[in-house]
């Protein structure tokens, strides 16, 4: 690890004039998961670090209208355990519930994840099968515009995101095919029906990082069942591939977790 | 409790591990948590290039780097031996292998990424790694050799100039004309190409060392991560460094598992060893574990062919095999031994097969160095040898294990003398065979089969039986067999005046339980508790000497050193009872602590003896020295040969090819059990790394030799949740040439497991025309199967 100076943020807003004051080299941390690794392993050397722990009005669940309000920094075991979440969005809390391991379900954040947008994280596919909302410190982005393929957002630097709103959806669900070694989705496929359509995001498989399977929604609006969806997948030139998942076995996985992802919807 | 009421404490009782107090509550004294005053921390520098030159290194920059001791390369350790290859095997035509220097730090060529460069010492760990991040070293980058057929067909430039083809020994054993004609005559001959996947030990705690050198004593001492400190002190000492061993101090204090790999003597052994000199001051390093994943040597990696040959009635007729032997970028401290005598010689498994063949052709390569690794050699034959039987049976339409029964060793026939070098002493593979049958529940098999299919999910069973040489080794055997050392081991156990004792072990422990298991030996035959004896281990200043701890040796050969030394205290222990209690020495009888004249109740307890021989006031002096201190060295008369039969459930969902192992039973004949606890613990290791081979681990190389496999983020370590919980049972029938009677138990899972894994898969995959599958069994790897065998169908 190399130097570096170390802020604690008290608020979203002390954490927005820290990052702006630190300039380019600063950097924000959540649940320093992915972060603390990057550095350790002398990757990345931001000039100051500000910590988003202290930043109360960050964290925690919230009901409103027919959306979960997820905060920030609100920790995947938490999200997990909520019973909002567990009662509006089961497919949500089921999926934090699986996220790596329990250390890692008890630090890493929902914001860092999707900040992240690491092309085997969970969230992502949450985030757009469900057609959330991503709330920063400067506006309101959807979740179509958010992901720009691996590990790229539409986040500016200095940009917050402060929370993430999730419409309640009539039926949903989550299933991965998790990397053994390290747990990150080889693909997962959330599924999320709603009144305005059905909607499939697709993770860890595509060599673009998540995606939506239009293909998929399209059968599935017509038919929710696993059924209309037989024998569907992406083309295997669109996968990822590496030595745990050759791009044709991705293909076929992103068919069969789509279908369990239907069944576990109910 | 009576005072000497052993029955608690002696042979045969499920005593608690000990030692698992201090490690479980983080009071282990590891060499990490040992500082020396005024220590130094070191970095090495390591090759990111698989093979290349090094055209220049310019220190310049990292020297002036602040809080920098020293930084040295290659260039100053020029004029130092390389590390020595504790084995010479010789191949056909009695051609000695190919033994190129393994230099300390890279000579001019880097030929693995993680080969050392250079080291830096400073005042932090994080100032020597600024300071390393400023070397500048030019690499001329070569193409890499990482496929090991290709290699042999050389061409570019080889791993080591003295091998053009990067072959390194071509080794037979075995009667080739005999095996031929024994083919010629087969009704049946079965034929298998397999691969014995490369893995990498990952002990829990990395390797770490410090080197300390007393000026005014010229004493250097150094602290290491070993399983063997004696041998690093003869190796580093001896060969290298040129230190004498009464200037040496070795000390391996608590040490965070092995499996092997910390059997070898290793570069930064000598690198902290020899600085701590130049710099004046001690110095530490303590890997990564990034940095462990391209330094420890790895285990297995072995290609291999091999053939079988019945007659009508399913009786083995002859074996053959070529296999070659991946040895990496140099050569280890034992690796040329493992696929030649721990390999090629345990070819017969537990079978009366008469005739077998084979060929070990070992290959240098651009990667980490290959070695012994839980198991070493025996997991490879006896992968091997199980899945051919198997694919056998299949091709027959027999049952798998009746195949086996018919063609195991019987039980009269022992000694048996196999056709690859080795003598059986005994064993009973038709008892292991019914125990595990009935442990596995064959009877409901087909029952759990439909269950599963009713699931939608493929049911198989499969079958393995095992053998392993164990307890090494006669040393004129191997001695004869190219190894540069004996493999004897040594103990003293000594009696302090009140009683209690001390006993130091050369067979160090790093996770096997010896200060538990080798204390009741003690207490079991001095009528003692426990409590009253000490195990000392793994400090060449206290322990007289040692062999150390690999190839589950430790108690067999280990053990009966400690049980000669207790003999002699008896002994002597006699002569003085004797003249205290004024009888003939042939008529004290030793019982439960007391020694008794025969057919009277004058009696004296061992704590009466030993205060006698400290304070010999009533004493034989004349003919009996004072004190209660006895040294043994033992030679094993034989390897051991434990050995045992497995069975294990699996279910595969054939839409994605994920397999759960669903049950596994093992059945062992480990000879007399000293705690049957500690015996189960080691199955239980033993098999989660076995089953880890079979379906997780492996090491991947891509053809430029970058590792792919560096970190757990793709390394995929067993878990709790990968694997079922165990039954585990055992007979016995005791060694016949070591006073316990005991075998060893620390590798048979390891060793048992994987064919039993693939066999439980290719059964249930059956269905589909799979005749075979590589290891680890990924989902990826077994979905293609199906794909691939659902396509040849049409
Ligand atoms: C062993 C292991 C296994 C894992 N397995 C999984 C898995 O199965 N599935 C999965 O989805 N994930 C997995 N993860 C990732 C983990 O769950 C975290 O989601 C991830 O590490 C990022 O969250 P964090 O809170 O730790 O963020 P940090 O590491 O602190 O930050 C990550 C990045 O996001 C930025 N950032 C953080 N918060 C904000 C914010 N509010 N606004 C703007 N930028 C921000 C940071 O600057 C940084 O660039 C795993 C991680 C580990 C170490």
């Amino acid at each position: 690890m190399y130097n570096f100076e170390y802020q604690k943020a008290s608020s979203a807003a002390d954490a927005a004039a820290k990052i702006k004051a630190a300039g380019e080299d600063g950097k924000l941390m959540a649940g320093g998961m992915t972060l603390i690794p990057t550095l350790k392993q002398r990757l990345a050397q931001p000039s100051a670090l500000v910590d988003l722990g202290g930043a109360k009005d960050l964290a925690g669940i919230k009901v409103e209208g027919n959306a979960v309000v997820i905060g920030a920094m609100t920790t995947h075991a938490a999200v997990a355990a909520s019973k909002d979440v567990q009662g509006k969005i089961k497919a949500l809390a089921g999926l934090a519930a699986n996220i790596g391991d329990r250390q890692v379900r008890h630090r890493g954040t929902i914001g860092g994840s999707i900040a992240n947008n690491d092309p085997a994280a969970d969230y992502p596919a949450a985030v757009l099968a469900l057609g959330a909302t991503i709330v920063t410190n400067q506006r309101k982005i959807a979740a179509d515009d958010f992901f720009k393929g691996m590990f790229e957002t539409a986040l500016q630097p200095g940009e917050i995101i402060t929370a993430v709103s999730f419409p309640v959806p009539e039926k949903a669900g989550y299933v991965k095919f998790p990397n053994p070694a390290s747990r990150y989705a080889v693909v997962g496929v959330f599924v999320a029906k709603t009144g305005g359509g059905v909607r499939v995001g697709v993770t860890g498989a595509g060599n673009s990082g998540v995606f939506r399977a239009h293909k998929m929604e399209e059968a599935l609006s017509k038919d929710f069942s696993a059924k209309a969806i037989e024998g569907m997948h992406p083309p295997a030139d669109a996968m990822n591939a590496d030595i745990h998942a050759s791009a044709e076995y991705r293909a076929h996985l992103v068919g069969v977790m789509a279908k369990r992802a239907i069944a576990a919807a109910g | 409790m009576a005072p000497n009421d052993v029955g608690s404490t002696g042979i045969g009782a499920a005593v608690r591990r000990r030692e698992d107090f201090r490690f479980l509550t983080g009071r282990g004294t590891y060499t990490d948590d040992i500082n020396r005053p005024n220590q130094t921390h070191a970095v090495l520098l390591r090759s990111p290039h698989a093979h290349a030159e090094i055209v220049a290194i310019d220190a310049k920059a990292a020297k002036a780097s602040p809080g920098v001791v020293a930084v040295f390369t290659g260039e100053d350790f020029k004029a130092i031996n390389g590390l020595p290859c504790g084995w010479l095997v010789h191949g056909k035509n009695n051609t000695p292998m190919v033994e190129p220097k393994h230099p300390i730090l890279a000579d001019g060529r880097v030929r693995h990424v993680g080969d050392p460069v250079a080291v830096v010492i400073a005042e932090t760990k994080d100032q020597a790694r600024d300071a390393a991040e400023k070397i500048a070293v030019t690499y001329k980058e070569l193409p890499a050799i990482v496929d090991m057929k290709a290699a042999l067909k050389g061409g570019g430039t080889p791993v080591h100039d003295a091998a053009a083809t990067n072959l390194c020994f071509d080794w037979e054993l075995g009667d080739k004309a005999a095996t031929d004609a024994a083919f010629a005559k087969a009704a049946h001959v079965t034929k298998l190409d397999l691969v014995n996947n490369r893995l990498v030990p990952n002990a829990m705690e990395p390797r770490a060392a410090i080197g300390d050198f007393d000026r005014a004593t010229g004493e250097y001492t150094l602290y290491t991560t070993s399983q063997n400190p004696h041998v690093i002190r003869l190796l580093m000492g001896a060969f290298v460094l040129g230190i004498p061993e009464h200037k040496l101090r070795v000390v391996a204090p608590d040490v965070g598992g092995g499996f092997g790999s910390k059997i070898y003597h290793y570069a930064e052994e000598a690198i902290v060893t020899w600085a701590a000199k130049q710099v004046g001051r001690p110095v530490k390093w303590t890997s990564e574990r990034s940095e462990a994943f391209m330094s420890d040597a790895h285990g297995r990696d072995h290609v291999t062919h091999v053939e079988l040959a019945l007659d009508k009635d399913g009786k083995f007729l002859g074996m053959r095999c070529e296999t070659l032997a991946n040895m990496g970028a140099y050569l280890s401290t034992f690796a040329p031994c493992i696929p030649t005598y721990l390999h090629g010689t345990l070819l017969a498994g537990n079978y009366a097969t008469p005739a077998i063949y084979t060929n070990v052709k070992a290959v240098f390569t651009n990667t980490v160095p290959v070695d012994a690794y839980r198991g070493a050699g025996r997991p490879e034959a006896t992968f091997q040898i199980e899945r051919l039987i198997d694919k056998a049976a299949r091709e027959l339409k027999t049952d798998p294990a009746e195949l086996r029964r018919k063609n195991y060793i019987k039980p009269d026939q022992f000694p048996y003398q196999t056709p690859v070098a080795l003598v059986y002493d005994i064993g009973n593979y038709d008892a292991t065979l019914d125990q595990v049958l009935k442990l596995s529940d064959a009877a409901g098999y087909a029952q759990r089969k439909a269950a599963s299919k009713a699931k939608g999910k493929l049911r198989g069973r499969g079958i393995a039986s095992y053998i392993e040489a164990c307890g090494i080794a006669p040393s004129n055997v191997v001695g004869s067999l190219g190894a540069r050392a004996g493999l004897y081991e040594a103990a003293t156990v000594r009696v302090n005046p009140t009683g209690n004792v001390v006993v130091f072990t050369g067979s160090h422990s790093h996770g096997q339980g010896h200060e538990t298991t080798f204390a009741q030996v003690v207490s079991d035959m001095l009528g003692i508790p426990m409590e009253q004896v000490e195990i000392s281990h793994g400090d060449t200043n206290r322990v007289p000497f040692g062999m150390g701890t690999y190839g589950s040796r430790s108690l067999a050969v280990g053990g009966t050193a400690i049980v000669k030394s207790l003999e002699k205290i008896i002994a002597k222990s006699k002569k003085i009872a004797a003249h205290m209690l004024e009888a003939a020495e042939a008529d004290i009888e030793f019982k439960d602590g007391k020694f008794t004249v025969a057919g009277t109740d004058k009696s004296k307890t061992f704590g009466e003896i030993a205060l006698a021989a400290y304070v010999p006031h009533k004493y034989p002096l004349e003919t009996v020295e004072p004190g209660l201190d006895e040294t043994s060295f033992y030679d094993p008369k034989n390897f051991t040969f434990p050995a045992g039969c497995y069975v294990c459930e699996v279910e595969i969902d054939p839409e994605t090819g994920v397999v759960e192992v669903q049950s596994f039973s093992a059945a062992d004949d480990f000879g007399r059990i000293v705690n049957p606890m500690i015996v189960e613990g080691q199955v239980h290791g033993g098999l989660v790394q076995g089953i880890g081979q079979a379906l997780l681990e492996t090491c991947v190389y891509d053809k430029d030799g970058q590792l792919q496999t560096g970190s757990y983020m793709d390394y995929t370590m067993p878990r709790a949740g990968d694997v079922p919980s165990f039954k585990v049972a055992h007979s016995v029938t005791a060694c016949t040439h070591n006073p316990l009677g005991v075998k060893g138990c620390g590798e048979a899972g390891a060793i048992g497991a994987p064919p039993t894994v693939i066999n439980a898969i290719v059964d249930a995959l059956s269905e589909y025309g799979v005749t075979h599958i590589d290891m680890p069994a990924t989902p990826n790897r077994i979905w293609k199967a199906i794909q691939d065998a659902k396509a040849a169908r049409h």
